[in-house]
């Protein structure tokens, strides 16, 4: 199982080390004009690998810059979804009853609004987003799979024999959620926000593209893309290489998915057989049709 | 009444530990209200080991659940069930006292361990669970006397063991860590659902003289839900016989295999292997239990029974007295010139 899980830790740590590093491997600032008549709009050299972009600044710089950004974006809007989520699947579980079919109901309308309707309507009324409000807007639009996820485990959980001995000890309701069920969670958590970073750094550069999400002058893969929108074809170098970063991550984020799902999916839990055990792991985003969500892969 | 209105359980020390009377569990179904468990009543005394003994689906698993109110929805105690444990009423106590006893004076070994425990704790994270939920020890202490507790039950090493998953453990040691979990509050009564059950024969053994030797050290009470006849006779001081519901027949063990009264009962122990049986075939009771929301007419028993007449289908008997602690749910304890017909159950 480790020699299943390497190819794509390796992937992951390569992104992240590469983004994290990003400002020690080039030697211009991201925003930095260059030279605006000079320097403008280079091809591919040795000095500027990924070109320069109409304003004569690095774009190798800019995507690695902008690399941080959207990383950073994706996994802070993420962790909230997941936060989020687990508290609202762990409330309605605890409060059972007529409050928890309400909660699920209101899930359901949730995940029935199309996620980036919402953004794109958000992004109309109040145009201009700083990042703390872009997390909050994609966290909290992001979070309702998880909530259902989280509800759904922990009713399954909740019916299992351990939980009955559990509570014939004595241990109370929130204990009970708390120190016994949610750790089975845990793998489940995990692989939900592999999957979910993914389609969040596809979704913000959609976002960015279209001028809802990073804004300009801060560069993100979005943005980068956005700025060479009308020049594909004489200027290729500002869409493929913030394009080739968008594919490697969400590749490398859903390959780490996959890895893990692939660890932990047969885990050690045992389950009385049911038709809920022959079902792949339900993924966050698989019921929020996005234009920008990378195809997943689902196993049978 | 002379009985004071104090609950406290010393005022009344020849009061039985657990009095369970006229309990009724029911489940609404499609086919209409099942009724799981129809009035049912048994005391268990202090220190006493009691046996209850049933087919599967007589509701004796569920009358144990009951008794930590714990019955799973849909199912639910009818009014005029009353559960009184230590002078509490079990089914009208407020949910933070009953957590009190669950577990603390009133603790429950489950059948199978294997899912009984949970995967992703260790077991000695799970046995201290009980003692965080009820003292508030010390983590050392409460660590401490989490590894005395697996010791005691018979672990070695038990150290290293405790810091070992459910999974990591063998079948035996799974279902020591249960009672381990049982006990380690020193509960007044264990409620073991077919402890055994789950087990080789050879575990079996070990665990019930883990049982009986606790038992012995604790002075705790002992109710012991199973199916076989042999746990009883090695366990029990007295045994209660349940059929689709009911108690058919309650007797000290001896009076019990000497002479028992109700022809269920007698199945049962004909059914029992000898050693040195001439007869080729273990002897059955034919049919099975009948499903709650098809119960025969009159005696729940005469479709299966050798011994049915004419009144046994028009009148459910009560439970007879037949000796000073002896019952027996049988016309045939009033009518025992019935005894001498017998004749062959038709095979449905």
């Amino acid at each position: 199982m480790s020699r299943r899980l390497s190819p794509a830790f390796v992937l992951m740590a390569l992104l992240v080390a590469v983004v994290v590093a990003g400002p020690l491997l080039t030697p211009y600032a991201p925003n930095a004009q260059l030279d605006i008549i000079a320097l403008r709009s280079q091809a591919p050299s040795l000095a500027h690998p990924f070109g320069t972009d109409a304003v004569s600044r690095d774009v190798l710089s800019r995507v690695l810059d902008g690399g941080r950004v959207s990383l950073a974006l994706a996994i802070l809007s993420v962790s909230l979804s997941l936060v989020v989520g687990t508290l609202y699947g762990a409330m309605s579980t605890l409060a059972g009853g007529v409050v928890d079919s309400t909660m699920r109901r209101l899930l359901d309308v949730a995940l029935s609004i199309p996620r980036l309707l919402v953004l794109l309507a958000v992004g109309a009324l109040w145009g201009a987003l700083s990042f703390p409000a872009l997390v909050l807007l994609i966290g909290f639009t992001g979070w309702f799979d998880t909530a259902r996820l989280v509800t759904d485990e922990l009713r399954a959980l909740r019916a299992q024999e351990f939980s009955l001995a559990a509570r014939a000890m004595g241990v109370r309701g929130p204990r009970l959620l708390w120190r016994h069920l949610l750790p089975h969670l845990l793998p489940t958590l995990v692989i939900t926000a592999s999957f979910g970073v993914a389609g969040t750094i596809a979704l913000e550069a959609g976002l960015s593209y279209l001028g809802l999400g990073i804004q300009a002058p801060q560069a993100s893969w979005g943005t980068i893309l956005r700025d060479g929108a009308g020049v594909v074809q004489s200027e290729w170098w500002l869409s493929l290489f913030p394009g080739l970063a968008t594919v490697f991550a969400v590749l490398a984020c859903n390959a780490l998915g996959d890895a893990l799902r692939e660890r932990f999916a047969p885990n050690h839990v045992p389950r009385r057989a049911t038709s809920r055990d022959t079902a792949p792991i339900p993924m966050t985003g698989t019921t929020s049709p996005s234009a920008f969500s990378p195809s997943r892969t689902v196993r049978p | 009444m002379t009985i004071s209105a104090t609950r406290d359980s010393t005022t009344a020390p020849d009061r039985p530990l657990l009095d369970v009377h006229a309990l009724k569990i029911a489940f609404p179904s499609e086919h209409g209200v099942a009724r799981a468990v129809d009035g049912v009543s048994f005391t268990v005394s202090r220190g006493e080991s009691v046996c209850v003994v049933g087919e599967s689906g007589c509701g004796k698993s569920l009358t144990a659940l009951s008794l930590l109110r714990l019955v799973p929805p849909p199912g639910r105690i009818e009014s005029g069930s009353r559960i009184t444990f230590d002078g509490a009423d079990i089914l009208t106590l407020d949910d933070e006292r009953l957590r009190d006893i669950r577990g603390q004076h009133m603790a429950m070994i489950f059948q199978e361990p294997m899912t009984a425990l949970n995967p992703v704790l260790t077991v000695g994270d799970q046995i201290a669970e009980v003692l965080r939920v009820h003292t508030t020890l010390s983590r050392q202490e409460t660590w401490a006397r989490t590894v005395d507790m697996l010791a005691q039950v018979g672990i070695a090493d038990a150290g290293a063991r405790a810091k070992q998953y459910p999974h990591e453990l063998s079948g035996g040691m799974r279902q020591r860590v249960m009672i381990a979990m049982a006990l380690i509050m020193s509960p007044k009564l264990v409620i073991a659902d077919e402890p055994t059950t789950a087990l080789d024969v050879t575990i079996q053994a070990q665990i019930l003289e883990l049982l009986r030797d606790l038992r012995a050290r604790t002075g705790m009470a002992l109710l012991l839900i199973t199916h076989d006849l042999g746990v009883v006779a090695e366990m029990a001081s007295r045994v209660i016989v349940m059929y689709a519901g009911r108690v058919v027949e309650e007797a000290d063990v001896e009076d019990l295999f000497a002479a028992p009264s109700h022809p269920y009962t007698e199945g049962l122990l004909a059914a029992i292997p000898k050693l040195g049986q001439e007869e080729e075939r273990l002897q059955t009771i034919s049919g099975s239990v009948p499903p709650p929301t098809a119960l025969p007419s009159g005696c729940t028993f005469r479709d299966r029974c050798p011994y049915a007449f004419a009144r046994c289908a028009t009148e459910e008997p009560a439970l007879l007295q037949v000796g000073s602690a002896h019952r027996a749910r049988c016309h045939l304890v009033e009518e025992p010139a019935r005894r001498a017909v017998r004749h062959d159950v038709v095979r449905t």
